[in-house]
């Protein structure tokens, strides 16, 4: 929302939980070169992932495998685990942390497949009253031709409008890379919490930079611009509460990191399962619904221009074709002797 | 196969005075009055050349139908962003250069006697991407729909999420899905017509969930762009990869569509899939 967005531009620190951001003071360049180390910070190779995270926080995880459609990613895990009180069905991404499992786990980009898994599971959860956490940690979505063939946007967007009605809690982690929709697809929630060093973005900065400034050298240019840090996403308003990571990152503390987590998961379940289910669904439509910022000069609804013709003429072709579907319909302009691409109806 | 952007030919492949346009596919001079016409499309081969907003409201509405709703939206910039140039610059060359507010329009009128919703793109208007404001207003022209309960199309002509908005951009996808599950839950119906270009964000979340999905001959339609792609994973695309007969070989889209059967295509589906009260109500 408008008054959301207000309260951005490099004011960090609002939140005394959220940890420090570079002061003010310092230049721009020093700023950038704070951005791009936390970029590599999300992108550090022993960070932790959803499994690790897991084997931290949970007494419990019993992985589910396959969208039943296709095969089974290994780029996404789900499946469900006890975390504190709670059991909970888990979805996350996870990259390998050698080149091995990379190659296994795609190097953490999701198939549609993976996202398939994921829905499966997030469904399976609403139909058994279990809340729902999700790991985000990928660098996008698979951009290959097999993703495109078995419908990669398709299988983003359903698990996305999904994610906007499930009647269950959903507790939302950026751990890592937030990239784009890959990212999104699994990130709507309640509430969205992120890990200090993590970032969220719309497209990667050496893809931002490529475009806008045709060089993807620009990355850290890029990467400031798009305010893709943890505490910049919660001045905008796209992400609830910054999780203070171990000193040194969060790949030095695997152990702390998933305690810190789960401590904020476990009071986000306590808070959210305690809504009543209408309203937590209604409150989870208003939160996407008023994210974005937009000016509105209120306009009159114009009413359309007088018909050129008489209304008799109108009302009397429009009487003949809802009478009669036999009627073809009359034709805009001379049609061209092209071919139609298909068959017509 | 190489991507090709007719619109940002170079202008001396415009002869004087504007008279004549040359089709990018088969190279063959067309007169300008003549293409107007044919709706914008090649009548020796048969390419669409890009619509805007206005010219696709003409081609599928009935004529002086057309009521546009909340036309006062218009584009902050949240995150302060400047690249090349500042984001309210851009905003501001392409709304001289359009004359629209944003890359969408949405309103409400008729195709042959059908009260609908409809949401057109632009794809003039920095590449037709998608910021808050055409998050809102397929937002508000979903719920509109849904209040009114009359079927919504979008035709979709689009680059994807608009960068200079960053997330608060990507989450546009989350608010315009969040919007259209109400629809169907409600069973509304809803078309979505995808013309060239329909890529990332856009068909990520709209575009690729109509209850019916259409698309023109030939259109560019994908997630990622294709030099992303091939730069990326380092590997030969396929031919007609992320084109319309592409998609509907791979079962995404029902139907394509060339552009002098679309209006007629939409009206015969409209009145299949407009909410009815009873089953009853299904006969004539």
């Amino acid at each position: 929302m408008v008054d959301r967005i207000l309260g951005r531009a490099g004011k960090p620190g609002a939140d005394a939980a959220a940890p420090a951001e570079p002061a003010p003071e310092r230049s721009a360049e020093d700023h950038k070169a704070a951005v791009w180390a936390r970029v590599q910070l999300a992108r550090n190779l022993r960070r932790p992932r959803t499994l690790e995270l897991l084997g931290a926080m949970a007494d419990e995880v019993i992985e589910l495998h396959g969208d039943r459609l296709f095969g089974d990613d290994e780029a996404v895990v789900a499946g469900f685990a006890r975390i504190g009180a709670y059991r909970v069905a888990v979805v996350g991404q996870q990259k390998g942390a050698d080149t091995e499992e990379n190659i296994r786990r795609n190097f953490g980009m999701p198939h549609p497949e993976g996202y398939r898994k994921a829905m499966r599971v997030m469904e399976l959860a609403e139909r058994c009253g279990l809340p729902i956490v999700t790991f985000v940690d990928v660098p996008g979505a698979h951009p290959g031709p097999e993703s495109e063939e078995r419908g990669i946007a398709e299988a983003i967007a359903r698990s996305v409008g999904l994610m906007t009605r499930l009647r269950v809690p959903i507790v939302t982690v950026i751990t890592g890379e937030g990239g784009s929709g890959g990212a999104l697809a699994i990130a709507v929630g309640d509430v969205v919490l992120a890990l200090e060093n993590a970032v969220y973005s719309v497209i990667s900065p050496e893809g931002c930079a490529s475009i806008l400034w045709r060089t993807s050298d620009e990355a850290s240019t890029a990467a400031m611009a798009m305010r893709m840090t943890a505490t910049e996403q919660q001045a905008l308003g796209v992400v609830d509460q910054v999780i203070a990571e171990p000193d040194g990152g969060a790949h030095t503390d695997h152990e702390e990191t998933g305690r810190r987590l789960k401590a904020a998961i476990v009071h986000e379940l306590d808070r959210l399962t305690a809504i009543p289910v209408d309203l937590l669904v209604e409150q989870r439509y208003r939160r996407y619904r008023s994210l974005g910022a937009y000016t509105e000069v209120p306009t009159e609804v114009v009413p359309p221009a007088a018909p050129p013709r008489s209304g008799l003429a109108d009302r009397l072709r429009g009487l003949l074709e809802a009478g009669s579907r036999a009627i073809p319909a009359p034709l805009q302009v001379g049609r061209r002797d092209e071919p139609p691409a298909r068959e017509d109806v | 196969m190489p991507v090709k952007f007719p619109g940002f030919r170079s202008r001396r492949d415009a002869l004087p005075e504007r008279l004549w346009t040359r089709c990018p596919s088969c190279s063959e001079q067309l007169f300008n009055k003549a293409l107007e016409k044919t709706l914008h499309v090649c009548p020796s081969c048969g390419h669409h050349f890009r619509l805007g907003s206005a010219d696709r409201l003409a081609q599928l509405l009935d004529p002086a139908t057309f009521e546009e709703r909340d036309a006062g939206l218009s584009s902050q910039d949240p995150l302060g962003f400047v690249d090349q140039k500042p984001y309210p610059d851009r905003v501001a060359a392409a709304k001289l250069a359009t004359g629209l507010p944003d890359a969408a329009v949405w309103g409400f009128g008729a195709i042959e006697g059908q009260r609908v919703a409809i949401v057109v793109m632009d794809f003039g208007f920095m590449g037709g991407s998608m910021g808050a404001v055409v998050g809102e207003k397929v937002a508000r022209a979903a719920e509109g729909a849904l209040a009114a309960r009359v079927p919504l199309v979008i035709v979709s002509a689009s680059g994807g999420a608009r960068m200079q908005e960053g997330t608060l951009a990507l989450m546009q996808l989350a608010k315009t899905m969040a919007a259209l599950e109400r629809l169907r839950a409600a069973h509304v119906p809803y078309v979505s017509v995808m013309s060239d270009p329909t890529t990332g964000g856009v068909f990520a979340s709209y575009a690729a969930m109509g209850d019916v999905n259409l698309a023109e001959p030939n259109a560019l339609i994908g997630f990622a762009g294709a030099r992303v792609g091939a730069g990326t994973i380092g590997q030969e695309l396929p031919p007609g990869f992320q084109r319309s007969e592409f998609l509907f070989h791979h079962g995404f889209l029902d139907r394509v569509v060339a552009r002098a059967d679309l209006r007629r295509e939409l009206a015969a589906l409209l009145r299949y899939l407009a909410p009815r009260p009873t089953p009853e109500a299904a006969r004539g």
